[in-house]
């Protein structure tokens, strides 16, 4: 096509990109581009001859992470020649066949896996580093939690690359605020408390999951014990749960617990989405998905509820960064594959503006961008709801922080220890003191006692 | 005559002696051998190897991707001082014996009623087998809706249509009220198999026995307990062995509404030892608590089926 810039020729490819799938007027923003890059040279993989890729990641939650990606994927195919076959697999599904694939040494070429993979199957990947420093190099540099995630711990070596996380914010109905005499959440505790205090009076509780909910009730204790300044564990990894920051945090959470919906100790992930969506709750912390199911919602009563959601991040409390973490996926090439530089060559083609920006847009926010310049884009501005979650992975905080990122990260949180103890705490059934030791000894079972 | 009888003893051969497959086939022993192997080969397949690999696994520190070292009994040992997982083996059999009882009840009393003649008989069988039928998974959820602190339908009757009460009830929100609502999710799920069960015991009885107990004066509950009951002995131990083994052993219904919580206070064994073992990727632990189910499993067998039923039946003789 003469007469076209480059720049059109992308416009045209991601405006394409998103009609076909669909997604929600305000993600074509994107189509946009103005990604800031440096000018780096390209690490030029050679894919081998033949080459042919598996690939395996998590199922999506929102439709356009699916179809962008899959379209992302037949580009890299119609442009190299290589075929790519990606395989949506649930979530509960994705760490049994990682684990299989890493232990018999055979099935997809690169995984997409969750949080602490790469550390537990280090030895089973190709090292990235080129990849890695070539992307950081051209796209303004990574967040810290996927340095965090993605090196070898305690090295600067790059064992897969980190595609994006799903953070979280407080969602929250801006007139009930309004009504309690407030514009923005206030940023420390006793603010935050008072002004929840006010909501609950006025007929609007709020709502945090307390129960067995993998991802909410670990991020709820988790903001409250980040928040005060407690950690889990300490630099080397032995837990140092029992301090008195985390008392104050099982105090602080005794005081909210009363200014909440009743119920939140039986909660599992998609009850504080149903309690909103119903307007049971006026603030909760959660994803983007409470806001994107109303949003693109055909019943007006949840349109209506879409147009009074408002984004912010979590209160600070005495935390300098947003005390939260993301769940990041990282994209891991496995040692048995046959075409290592082809897969290298593929991820760096994800990576890239014209195929990486359309889909990060596309998905509204569900993920957030690892690589700094994509924070930039002007989709973020389009609908200023979204701001909170951009740069959700700029934050220290992790699952079994601040220790290493191990397998027992994962067991601790797997086994609720954390929602547990503010649980028992927060309804009267353990004082703080005995709550904050039992679990301590649990937590001890996997890390460091 | 005698040359005669003298050919056909001659004429006569076994025909073992043609080949020596021929032979090998008529050996008993070695067509029993032959005919077992098919099934030998199902059962170790798919039911000693598991077995020995969950019992190797407790015995091992494997984790989801690393392949585990040999500990002995640490697993165990570690367990032993772990609250959590006592308190799973306090509920589960809290759980299993009081929802064992309230489905014998209830089931037997169900039994009873549709033992009478009654219109479109076939037709409230079926119905009456509905839970059973239903995929745990499905009625699980339908009743994690019912018991949902927002949305309970239950609540919703109480508080806004009859006015009863004035706050929607929280019946997962504390540990004791989220063991009972359990329980009585896992009696109304195991009635029909009982009731099915018993009524099919209690359609063997002969009616010549309570019109013979009516001639002589009997009352209804006397006919009951001198007749319905021992007869009803044999089928009973059976039905009752295997409500116990499926009560203790359940897992669904539990992962499905609480997961364990509140504070996991209502962990069976079963989900304990699956969030170890899979999302918490300890195998090894999660192997071990497993293998832990494994005593109590033969003791509950063992008293359900010698305890209840021991009869003549059961060893062969007849049942007077």
């Amino acid at each position: 096509m003469p007469g076209l810039t480059r720049r059109d020729t992308l416009l045209s490819g991601a405006s394409a990109l998103i009609g076909a799938s669909a997604v929600p007027l305000i993600g074509a923003r994107a189509a946009d581009l103005d990604v800031p890059t440096a000018d780096v040279p390209n690490p030029g993989f050679k894919p081998e001859a033949g080459a042919s890729i598996r690939v395996l990641r998590p199922a999506k939650f929102v439709d356009p992470d699916e179809t962008l990606f899959r379209a992302n994927t037949k580009k890299f195919t119609e442009t190299t020649g290589i075929p790519v076959r990606v395989d949506f697999v649930s979530w509960e599904d994705m760490r049994p066949q990682t684990a299989v694939t890493a232990n018999t040494g055979a099935g997809p070429d690169i995984i997409v896996g969750f949080g602490s993979d790469p550390q537990i199957y280090a030895d089973k990947l190709i090292p990235v580093n080129d990849l890695a420093d070539y992307l950081a190099a051209k796209y303004g540099g990574w967040h810290q939690l996927a340095l965090l995630y993605s090196r070898r711990w305690g090295t600067k070596d790059w064992l897969a690359i980190p595609m994006g996380g799903s953070g979280g914010a407080s969602v929250y109905r801006v007139s009930w605020l309004k009504e309690a005499g407030y514009d923005s959440i206030p940023n420390d505790h006793a603010g935050f408390l008072a002004m929840c205090e006010k909501l609950n009076k006025a007929g609007h509780p709020v709502g945090f999951a307390l129960g067995h909910a993998v991802g909410d009730g670990n991020g709820f204790a988790d903001w409250l014990l980040w928040s005060f300044g407690a950690a889990l564990t300490d630099p080397d990894g032995k837990v140092s749960l029992d301090s008195k920051e985390t008392i104050a945090a099982l105090n602080y959470a005794k005081e909210l617990y009363p200014q909440m919906v009743g119920g939140t100790l039986s909660w599992n992930d998609a009850s504080n989405n149903k309690a909103f969506a119903a307007g049971d709750i006026s603030l909760t912390f959660n994803g983007v998905s409470i806001y994107y199911v109303a949003k693109n919602s055909p019943d007006p009563k949840l349109q209506a509820i879409a147009a009074d959601i408002n984004h912010q991040l979590p209160p600070f409390g005495l935390a300098m960064k947003p005390p939260q973490s993301s769940l990041v996926v990282n994209a891991m090439t496995f040692k048995h594959t046959q075409y290592p530089n082809a897969c290298k060559e593929y991820l760096r083609f994800m990576m890239e503006a014209p195929q990486y920006a359309p889909w990060l847009a596309g998905c509204l926010g569900y993920w957030s961008n690892s690589l700094k310049a994509y924070g930039k884009m002007a989709f973020w501005d389009a609908d200023p709801r979204l701001k909170p979650y951009i740069d959700s992975m700029d934050t220290p905080y992790y699952d079994s922080y601040q220790g290493p990122i191990s397998a027992a990260s994962s067991a601790v949180a797997a086994n609720y220890t954390l929602v547990d103890m503010f649980a028992s705490v927060a309804t009267n059934n353990a004082t703080p003191e005995a709550a904050v030791k039992q679990a301590a000894r649990q937590a001890a079972r996997y890390l460091k006692g | 005559m005698d040359a005669t009888t003298g050919e056909l003893i001659l004429n006569w051969k076994p025909r073992a002696q043609h080949s020596r497959i021929g032979k090998l086939f008529d050996s008993k022993p070695f067509l029993v051998t032959l005919c077992m192997l098919p099934t030998a080969g199902l059962l170790l397949i798919f039911l000693t190897y598991p077995l020995g690999l969950g019992l190797w696994l407790s015995l091992t520190d494997t984790t989801i991707g690393q392949p585990g070292e040999y500990i002995g009994l640490d697993n165990f040992t570690s367990l032993f001082d772990d609250p959590v997982f006592w308190g799973a083996v306090w509920y589960t059999i809290f759980y299993t014996a009081v929802a064992t009882a309230g489905k014998f009840l209830l089931g037997l009393w169900l039994a009873m009623l549709l033992n009478h003649h009654l219109p479109f008989k076939a037709f409230i069988r079926a119905i009456v087998l509905l839970p059973w039928i239903v995929p745990t998974v499905l009625s699980s959820i339908a009743w994690w809706w019912i018991y949902d602190p927002q949305f309970s339908i239950v609540s919703y009757i109480l508080v806004d249509v009859l006015h009863l009460r004035a706050h929607y009830i929280d019946f997962l929100g504390s540990p004791w009220s989220a063991r009972w609502s359990l329980i009585v999710a896992n009696i109304w799920r195991g009635i029909p198999f009982v009731a099915i069960t018993l009524l099919a015991g209690l359609q063997t009885i002969s009616p010549s026995l309570y019109e013979a107990a009516l001639l002589d004066g009997a009352t209804g509950w006397q006919k009951f307990r001198r007749i319905t009951v021992p007869l009803l002995m044999p089928i009973l131990s059976v039905a009752l062995t295997l409500s116990v083994l499926f009560t203790f052993s359940d897992f669904q219904l539990v992962y499905a509404i609480t997961r364990g919580g509140p504070f996991n206070s209502t962990h069976l064994m079963a989900t304990l030892a699956f969030q170890r073992a899979i999302p918490g990727s300890q195998l090894g632990e999660g192997a071990a608590i497993a293998v832990s189910m494994i005593p109590f499993l033969l003791i509950a067998t063992l008293v359900c089926f010698f305890g209840v039923g021991r009869r003549k039946w059961q060893q062969g003789s007849d049942n007077d």
